[in-house]
This record gives structure tokens, sequence and C-alpha cells, in this order.
């Protein structure tokens, strides 16, 4: 709560720095279009405009400015116009019934989810199962853990269309399942590195009580190594549905996909449609707020169950 | 078949012999910690090999280690160029304005109580969030050269090395600044000889984070629109034109470029934080 004032301080200060650049970013694009509609414009012409600068330009036509806030294709839009083209395909299109339309932005950020939920599901067990090996194993300690760095290094949406190409030719329909293994590969690292931390958490003083009470090896592992390393995997869930998301979102990227909001945004460079790329960048910050905030709920929640202090 | 018994049979040797390393008496040493991944990584790529030979695969959808590194052998000189327009021209150079932009900005906010509250929520989430997707945006606002991949890559890597500089800053404990104070030193004396050296395991942190999301940032930035170069045009295209084994020399380049830059920053990391207790072992 301590914290409320300061952060709505920053979002203030930051709405304000993207409303006061609007008017540099936009100024060209007015003046050009006050010129068209007969209004005089100093320098004339917009060729004559290029070489001068846009603080110049701001000086000498104070009358137009207001003109770039209320542009079509801005190149930079306000705030009010970004929560417009929101509404306009998220709220207004449930007013109106048709929230699945493909025009609306519930449908496409529910394709997201999807692909962002079977990645997570897909890369968090994968993570879980090496880390309980790696603990377990040394081998797998010893060969897997260093490759698993090496694997983060590797940027991997470089392999995003190459991975739907490979799943295409194998005879896999659709994107869902690339999508998902793009998103399950980033997501698998946080996991893994978090259970391995959180499983070897419990003492080796505590391991020896277990052992004094002649527990077998998988009575110790769920019943002492799993429950510690519980407030571990939480943190790592957080960060690995958001990079799940991300790989998601890269996923649809490149790759001409025709829905999901990373598709939006492909759609809206290649139709010249700035305000929807804008619209689906905001639904995807706002996706990965709600399912970071979902995944820290159910934390609270399950470490209070569980009896760790929070 | 005979590619296919054989690469199973040096998997199966293989892992024994690893098995057989890790539980022995030398597994704590350096070289068998060295060899035992080396081992498994050849494994993995005889496995590769055999598989794509002996279930006779088309090189079209995957083609084996063999050819990718014939490719890469005779196409140096385009992946050189590629290196050059991506890494050097767009990755590096926004690297380096962001770090330093996020660095700045970090030690400004830090003198306002206030305002590092506020910051680090709003910067935590940012730093979550799919930023790649302004890729468009900047490639429209800076052009297909390099100047929009390194604007991208400036916005990608400016909020996890920005949280983590604030993080660090904070770090230093109400003993040891109050010992600065009875030393009489001032804010700049305190901050470069205490906080600062204190926060550089946080900021090593941030920056390496940020290795792998400025490369990210500028392949995929090149998706959008560039010119007739570089590792994310080469890739895109070489899909559209199935010439896969070029996709694959890009991807091992890429994984080169990204492990090197991890390990340059994990080597400066050791030497500046030296006293670090996750240093010593």
């Amino acid at each position: 709560m301590r914290s409320v004032m300061p952060v709505l301080t920053v979002l203030l200060i930051l709405l304000g720095v993207w409303w006061a650049a609007v008017a540099p970013m936009n100024i060209r694009p007015a003046l050009d279009i006050a010129e068209r509609s007969g209004s005089v414009v100093t320098p004339e012409g917009s060729v004559a405009r290029r070489d001068v600068s846009v603080w110049v330009l701001m000086f000498q036509n104070a009358s137009h400015m207001a003109g770039s806030y209320d542009l079509k294709r801005p190149r930079l839009p306000t705030p009010a116009q970004v929560g417009q083209e929101l509404w306009k395909t998220t709220g207004a299109m449930i007013l109106k019934g048709r929230a699945w339309s493909k025009r609306s932005l519930i449908y496409h950020a529910w394709i997201t989810l999807q692909s962002t939920l079977w990645g997570f599901l897909l890369g968090a067990s994968f993570g879980i199962l090496c880390a309980i090996a790696i603990v377990y194993i040394r081998v797998f300690d010893l060969s897997v853990m260093p490759w698993a760095i090496i694997s983060q290094t590797i940027p991997i949406v470089a392999l995003a269309p190459m991975i739907i190409v490979v799943s295409n030719q194998i005879g896999i329909e659709g994107r869902g399942v690339p999508k998902a293994i793009i998103s399950a590969y980033l997501c698998y690292f946080p996991v893994l590195v978090s259970m391995v931390k959180g499983l070897r958490s419990p003492s080796s003083s505590e391991l020896d009580l277990l052992k004094t009470y002649n527990a077998s090896g998988l009575q110790s592992f769920h019943m002492l190594r799993l429950p510690a390393s519980v407030p571990y995997l939480f943190t790592a869930f957080k960060v690995g549905i958001a990079a799940a998301l991300v790989g998601t979102i890269v996923g649809e990227l490149p790759t001409g996909a025709i829905s999901g909001l990373g598709a939006r945004i492909l759609i809206g460079d290649q139709f010249g449609n700035p305000m929807a790329i804008w619209a689906a960048l905001f639904a995807a910050a706002i996706l990965a707020g709600v399912l970071v905030s979902l995944v820290d709920a159910t934390q609270r929640l399950t470490l209070r169950k569980m009896g760790f202090r929070s | 078949m005979i590619w296919l018994v054989s690469a199973v049979l040096f998997w199966v040797v293989m892992l024994a012999l690893n098995t057989w390393l890790a539980n022995s008496k030398l597994s704590g040493t350096r070289a068998v910690r060295i060899c035992v991944p080396l081992i498994f990584g050849m494994t993995l790529l005889v496995l590769w090999e055999g598989l794509v030979r002996g279930l006779e695969i088309s090189q079209v959808i995957l083609p084996a280690p063999s050819l990718i590194a014939q490719t890469f052998a005779t196409s140096v000189d385009t992946l050189w160029v590629d290196f050059h327009q991506t890494v050097l021209k767009g990755a590096l150079r926004g690297f380096i304005i962001g770090a330093l932009a996020a660095f700045a900005t970090a030690i400004l906010i830090d003198r306002s109580a206030f305002l590092t509250r506020g910051l680090l929520p709003i910067g935590n989430f940012v730093a979550a969030l799919p930023i790649v997707g302004i890729a468009p945006i900047l490639v429209n606002w800076f052009g297909f050269d390099w100047h929009s991949k390194a604007a991208v890559v400036v916005v990608m890597v400016f909020f996890p090395i920005l949280v983590n500089t604030v993080q660090g800053l904070r770090e230093t404990d109400a003993m040891q600044r109050d010992l600065m104070r009875t030393y009489a030193a001032d804010y700049f004396q305190t901050l470069i000889k205490l906080r600062l050296p204190a926060a550089m395991p946080f900021v090593f942190n941030g920056l390496k984070i940020a290795t792998t999301l400025a490369l990210i940032g500028a392949i995929v930035a090149e998706y959008f629109g560039s010119p007739t170069r570089g590792m994310g045009f080469r890739i895109s295209t070489g899909v559209g034109s199935l010439s896969i084994d070029l996709v694959w020399a890009e991807i091992a380049v890429s994984a080169l470029v990204g492990s090197v830059f991890y390990g340059v920053i994990s080597i400066f990391e050791k030497r500046v934080t030296f006293w670090h207790p996750s240093q010593r072992s």
C-alpha cells in the first residue's frame, strides 16, 4: 500500500512524457493535412519543411498543433487514442454482442492465451522433471545443466520460422503447436533453475533428521524437498508465464499467422495501421499483467495454506 | 539402417562413459566437469546426424549437422556480412546505449526514495512485457537500416538493467552507510566507493539478461524490414526459399554469438565482483 502513491506518480510522469512527445512526432503529417485543407503553413510545401526541425515547425505553426493530436494514422498516437481503440476492439464489441468476431481483440487474446498456457504447461513440467533429474542423478547434473544455460543464450526467435516450417512438414496442422513449443522453450529455464535451487534448499541437518526417522528416498522427496521448493517454484512461475507470453507473441510475429495478438501487430504493420499495433501491444501488456497477478494471488494463497510466513 | 544402429550404439556407449565419469572418484575435478557436458553435446550431434541419415529425413526439413557445417564453411562471407549488420551494428550499439541510459537513469532516480519505490514495480512489469512487439513501430520511425534495430534493442534492454541497478543501489545496509557518514563522505563518495560496488552483482545480472534480449531484438526487428543483409533477413528469406541449411548456419552463428556475448559479460563480472560470495568457490 505504501507504494501506491509513488507508482501512480511515476505512471503519471510516463503518461505526461508520452503526451508531450506526440506533438513533435506528429507535427509533419499534421501540417501536411492542414496544408491540403487550405490552411496557411510556414514554410509552405512538405519538401521545404523536410529541412526544418520539428521544434521550429511547432513554434511557427502553433495554431496547427492540435492537429497532431487528432490524426487518423499517427506516428505516435496519444494515450487517449490508444484507449479509444482498445475500447472499440474490446468493450464496444462485447456491447454489440460480437466479442468473438475476428475484429475483436478478445478473440485474438484468447488465441494467444491458449498457446501461452499450453506452452507454460509444457515448459514448466519439462523444467520440473529436469530439475528432479538434476537433483537426483549426478550425470544429469554434470551434462544437462551447462547446456541448459547455453540454450538460453540462443535467441530462440531465430528458430521460430524454422519450427513452424518443420512442424508443417511433419504434418502438424495449424500454428498452435509450434507457438506452444517456442513459449515452452522460453519458460522452461527459469522453472528449471528455481526448482533445482528449491529442491536443494533443505539443509543437510533436515535431510539427516528424515533419515533418522527411517524415511525412504521417496518420502523425503515429497515430505521435505517438494514442499521446500514451492516458494521458489511460484517465483519461477511468475517469470515463466511472462516469458511464455513473450514466446507466443514472438512465435506469431514473423510467421504470417492471422490470429493472435502478435498477428494483429504483424497485420497492423503490413496494412499501415498503427492504431491496430498499439492496441494489440497494450492488450498484450494487460494480458501479461493479468497472468502475473493471477500467479501471484495463487502463490499467496498456497503459501498461506502451507504455513509459510509471507 | 547402419546409421541408425551406430548412432544409438554411440549414444549408449557415451552415456555409460558419462555415468561412469560422473560417479567415479574424479567427478569433482575440473577436467571431468568440462568433459561430461562436451561428451553430452557431441552425443546429441551424432544422434541428430544418425537419425537424419538413418530415417532418411529430407534435408529440406532437417539438415544433418555435417551439411550445416559444410554450408557454414562455404558461406562464411554471407555470414560475416550478416553478423556485421545485425550484431555489430544493431545489437551491440543498442546494448551499449541502452545499458548506459539505464545506468544513468537508475543513478538519477536513486536520489529520490519516492521515485525509486514507484519505479521498481513499474520497471518489473515492463521488463516482463512482450516489448519486442514494438519492432514494427520503431522500424517505421527510424527506417530500415541498423538504427531501428538498435532502437528496439535499447528499449528491450533498458528496463531489466534499470530494475536491477536500482535494486542493487539499495543493497547496502544502514550500518555500512553510517560508517561512510562517520568518515564524513558526501553523497558522491558514498555512491562511488560503497554503493556502486555493492550494486555490481545486480547490474551484471541485468546485463546478462540483456545479452540474449539484445540479439532477439535485433533479429526480430529485421523481420519487419531490413536492407538485404542481416541475420533476421537471411533467416526469414531462407525459410521462404527452402535453403534451410543456411538458416541453420545463421542459427549456429547466433548461438555462438549469444554464448560469447554472455561469456564476455561473465568474465567482466568475475573481474569486477570478485569479492562477492557467489564468485568464490
